[in-house]
């Protein structure tokens, strides 16, 4: 019989060992369902492989869908250091993209627009996250709901955008009218869409590790988040750090709206997030709400939703098998978080 | 008392947590009929040995017999099915279900359903015997803290237990509520229960167990066949090895005030509200407020620290207005404050213990500049306490819950004394502390009362008062009844009057 025992301290290389092992696991078990859908397991993964890191240009693409997903994923990560339940990245995103094509689409040098555009995302992010934050503080309204509403009104604020005022009168499709082309962010690599956005996102990572280990704020996130109570009467002003941590999130949440716009679409679509926000909830569990951690669990993400489209062109195996894919990663990941608190002890050695 | 073929016999007990060697070959039985109690210094491993014999832990190595017979307990249903019950220093009770409930919970019940009126009969019966008397539908969130641990009780005695393991019980009683409890106990004992009692207070263990078994380091350092008439000094000396002398409160002459509150009056908010309190301390005093706990207390120690603000009423610290000051402000002007409960208001749990230490300080020049920190300085600081305190710890990045109470405490005060304070509030300073630690911190007191800082003790443990305070005044339902000067206080008039009646100083 095995049974849980409570740990003391967790070994440094479980940060590492963990995901891989819910990534391992996950794998595995997806493995049935492609057999279900009666197509070669080694086959399947192999294209998938391939098709998202087998060559240059595949490992380019995956970098560009990772990009927003880095972004969610800290946004995520600062968030939930501090409790503050933000599961409103996704609608954080959408406002981010809304108010950087805004800006995008004014004429002016393009350095100055894409400053505009990723300051305008950033803010408008910010202000949508400010929203549960505030209800929580002021009024005790629960984060987890209130920012998960939250992302239907966005979502349907811009399609009425998208289908009122900014509708192509031209085409009559429901988009927005492109930013100017100065505005583009540049590509890094001719031949793809690796874009400034791109090297942001991997150097925001380290910044906002920065920020949580080795800043004040950031010692207030973590003691706020990990016992409110002894950081309010150590002094800190608890209401604040969540209001703090929300303009984070949401600017973070934002600037994915951002390189969207700025570096893949050039304008605002219904479509134009397929999920980022709600991913980044899976890459901040993976990355166990390190900062650093989340580059290579976005990445990873990235490489399945990239790799399920090739695989499902190629052996027919529906692409919502990258639904569920990341559904069970964030499932797997939840089971193996259990082992940094709890060890497993064979019992029945008594004598 | 003639000892029986024992009830519960635990050989060899060894467990490691890591390196940490909690229990090593520790032998331990309690016959029929036993009060047996257990005793060690802070992380001697007492819980932990309970835990094995309760089936939370598995041990390393040994056995345990029951009436002679090995059996393997695995799991706490193992326990319960072997006749050991457990009261945890944490009660196990779901809030928001009554007492009966709480009763039945994990009964199988006749056909699937909840045979109510059989327990509410065992419920009486158990009531009748060993005056346990509860209201079965009062809701467990609705009882006090005594009430919910006679719950606990009475759900042992519910399962069958024929054994009661009891880890420190009294350390969250009222000392009236103590004289409740032990007689239930006697009477258990007197129906031929066994009984495993730990508690750091030894005058309950002298009053109450009929034998001892004291643990050194997870080792059995030695046994008291006779603890009624072994004197507490005895009994120290085996805990730690050493003795215990209790420090000597000198003459001290106060200077000016340097806390006053004025007709402080707090809101009902949670617990009782403060109705007109005035008190002064003055530097190089120490004050004891006694009371009956959930007197209103709470509400004094959130005022004082700032996180709470009167409605009414004024307080100053050296002569300034603080009222409306905020927990950083009063902290700048030289307010330094021990919690009761460690855990939860006091440090940060699954953080480093550096950085509990360094919390309520942490915008400070020590600790940081221009918004980042300093790690080598706060590092350093917290390896300059572990060491000045003595704290046990693998180092200053272990995880703070996996301290010890002491040690934890310990580590409260070297946070706060390393700056100095010019006054000092401080709740049941020594709760759960071993008597060496105990003796460790009212020494730590008592050098601050002589460096002139003014300390504010509350605390129910009146012998405790009487021993570290100057002055002593009395909280009784949100409101101070009166104040004496310990020279003048005794045990029984400060009972009477933490009982609301009226004192005179
Ligand atoms: N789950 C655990 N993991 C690691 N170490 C532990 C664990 N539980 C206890 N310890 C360590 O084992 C030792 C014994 O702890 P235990 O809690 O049994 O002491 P105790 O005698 O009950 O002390 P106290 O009087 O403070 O309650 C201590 O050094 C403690 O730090
Ligand atoms: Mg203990």
């Amino acid at each position: 019989m095995f049974r849980l025992e409570v740990r003391t301290s967790t070994p440094a290389w479980f940060n590492l060992a963990l995901p891989l092992l819910a990534i391992g696991a996950t794998l595995v078990l997806c493995s049935g369902l492609i057999a279900l859908a009666g197509a070669g397991v080694l086959e399947a993964y192999g294209v998938m492989f391939t098709a998202s890191l087998g060559d240059s240009y595949a490992i380019t693409e995956t970098m560009v869908r990772a990009a927003p997903m880095i972004f969610t994923g800290l946004a995520v990560a600062v968030a939930f250091r501090a409790k503050f339940w933000n599961i409103g990245a996704e609608g954080q995103l959408l406002a981010g993209a809304v108010a950087s094509c805004f800006v995008g689409a004014i004429p002016m040098p393009g350095p100055l627009a894409m400053v505009l555009m990723a300051v305008a995302g950033a803010a408008a992010g910010a202000a949508v996250a400010l929203v549960p934050a505030t209800l929580r503080v002021k009024f005790k309204v629960d984060d987890v709901v209130s920012s998960l509403l939250l992302n239907s009104v966005i979502y349907y604020a811009l399609m009425a955008l998208i289908e009122g005022p900014w509708k192509d009168t031209f085409s009559g499709y429901p988009i927005s009218p492109p930013i100017e082309d100065s505005a583009n962010f540049p590509v890094l690599l001719e031949g793809t869409r690796l874009h400034l956005g791109v090297v942001v996102a991997l150097i925001a990572a380290p910044l906002i590790w920065f920020l949580i280990v080795r800043t004040t704020l950031g010692f207030r996130i973590r003691v706020t988040g990990e016992n409110p109570e002894a950081a309010r009467y150590g002094g800190i002003n608890v209401e604040r750090v969540l209001l703090s941590t929300a303009l984070l999130s949401g600017a973070l949440a934002g600037l994915a709206g951002v390189g969207e716009v700025g570096g893949v679409h050039f304008q605002v679509m219904s479509d134009i997030s397929p999920g980022y926000g709600y991913s980044g909830i899976v890459v901040a569990m993976l990355a166990r709400l390190n900062p650093l951690g989340v580059v290579p669990a976005a990445i990873f993400l990235a490489a399945v939703m990239t790799g399920a489209e090739a695989m499902s062109r190629a052996t027919g195996v529906p692409a919502f098998l990258s639904d569920v894919i990341q559904g069970t990663a964030l499932l797997a990941m939840l089971v193996a978080l259990l082992f940094t608190a709890y060890r497993i002890r064979r019992v029945g050695a008594v004598r | 008392m003639p000892t029986p073929a024992p009830l519960i016999e635990m050989r060899g007990i060894t467990k490691s947590f890591g390196a940490v060697k909690a229990n090593e070959a520790v032998d331990l039985s309690v016959a029929p009929g036993e009060i047996l109690g257990l005793l060690g210094e802070n992380g001697a491993g007492k819980t932990t040995l309970m835990n094995v014999l309760f089936g939370a832990y598995a041990p390393d190595a040994g056995e345990i017999l029951i009436q002679g017979k090995p059996v393997r307990i695995t799991s706490s249903a193992d326990a319960l099915a072997a006749g050991i019950g457990m009261v945890h220093q944490h009660f196990h009770l779901a809030p928001r279900l009554t007492v009966l409930e709480n009763l039945l919970i994990g009964i199988p019940g006749k056909a699937g359903r909840i045979d109510r009126a059989g327990g509410l009969a065992r419920l009486a019966e158990i009531g009748r015997q060993h005056g346990l008397t509860l209201d079965p539908d009062l809701a467990v969130s609705a009882l006090s803290v005594g009430e919910q641990q006679r719950l606990e009780i009475v759900k042992a005695l519910f399962r069958g237990a024929r054994l009661l393991i009891l880890d420190e019980p009294t350390a969250v009683l009222a000392p009236t509520e103590v004289d409740g409890l032990f007689s239930a106990l006697r009477s258990m004992a007197a129906q031929g229960l066994g009984i495993i009692f730990i508690s750091h207070k030894l005058n309950e263990v002298r009053a109450l167990t009929h034998r001892c078994t004291v643990l050194r380091h997870g080792r059995v350092a030695g046994r008291v066949d006779d603890p009624a008439n072994t004197t507490s000094a005895a009994m120290a000396q085996l805990m730690c090895g050493h003795e215990i002398v209790p420090p000597a409160r000198g003459a001290s002459t106060p200077g000016a005030d340097v806390l006053t509150l004025d007709g402080i009056s707090t809101s009902q908010h949670s617990g009782t509200a403060l109705r007109g309190v005035s008190l002064a301390v003055r530097a190089g005093e120490i004050l004891g407020i006694a009371g009956v706990s959930g007197n209103g207390q709470r509400a004094l120690a959130e005022v004082i620290s700032g996180v709470r603000a009167p409605d009414a009423g004024q307080m100053t610290i050296a002569g300034q207005n603080v009222s409306r000051f905020s927990p950083r402000e009063v902290q700048a002007l030289g307010l330094g404050r021990i919690p009761e409960d460690r855990m939860t208001t006091g440090l940060v749990t699954n953080l480093p213990l550096a950085d509990s230490m360094v919390l309520p300080r942490i915008g400070t020049a020590a600790f940081s500049a221009k918004g980042l920190l300093k790690p080598d300085a706060i590092r350093a600081f917290a390896e300059a306490q572990i060491k000045a305190y003595d704290i046990r710890c693998p180092g200053p990045m272990t995880r703070a819950g996996a301290l010890s109470g002491g040690n934890l405490q310990k580590a409260l005060l070297a946070r706060e004394l390393a700056f100095d304070p010019k006054v000092l509030i401080v709740s049941q300073p020594t709760r759960g502390l071993d008597i060496g630690a105990a003796r460790f911190i009212h020494e730590k007191f008592l050098d601050m009362r002589a460096k002139g800082c003014g300390i504010i003790v509350i605390g129910e443990d009146l012998e405790e008062l009487l021993v570290l305070c100057d002055r002593i005044a009395v909280m009784y339902e949100g409101r101070i009844v009166g104040t004496l000067d310990s020279a003048d206080a005794t045990i029984a008039r400060l009972g009477l009057m933490m009982t609301g009646a009226e004192g005179h100083s």
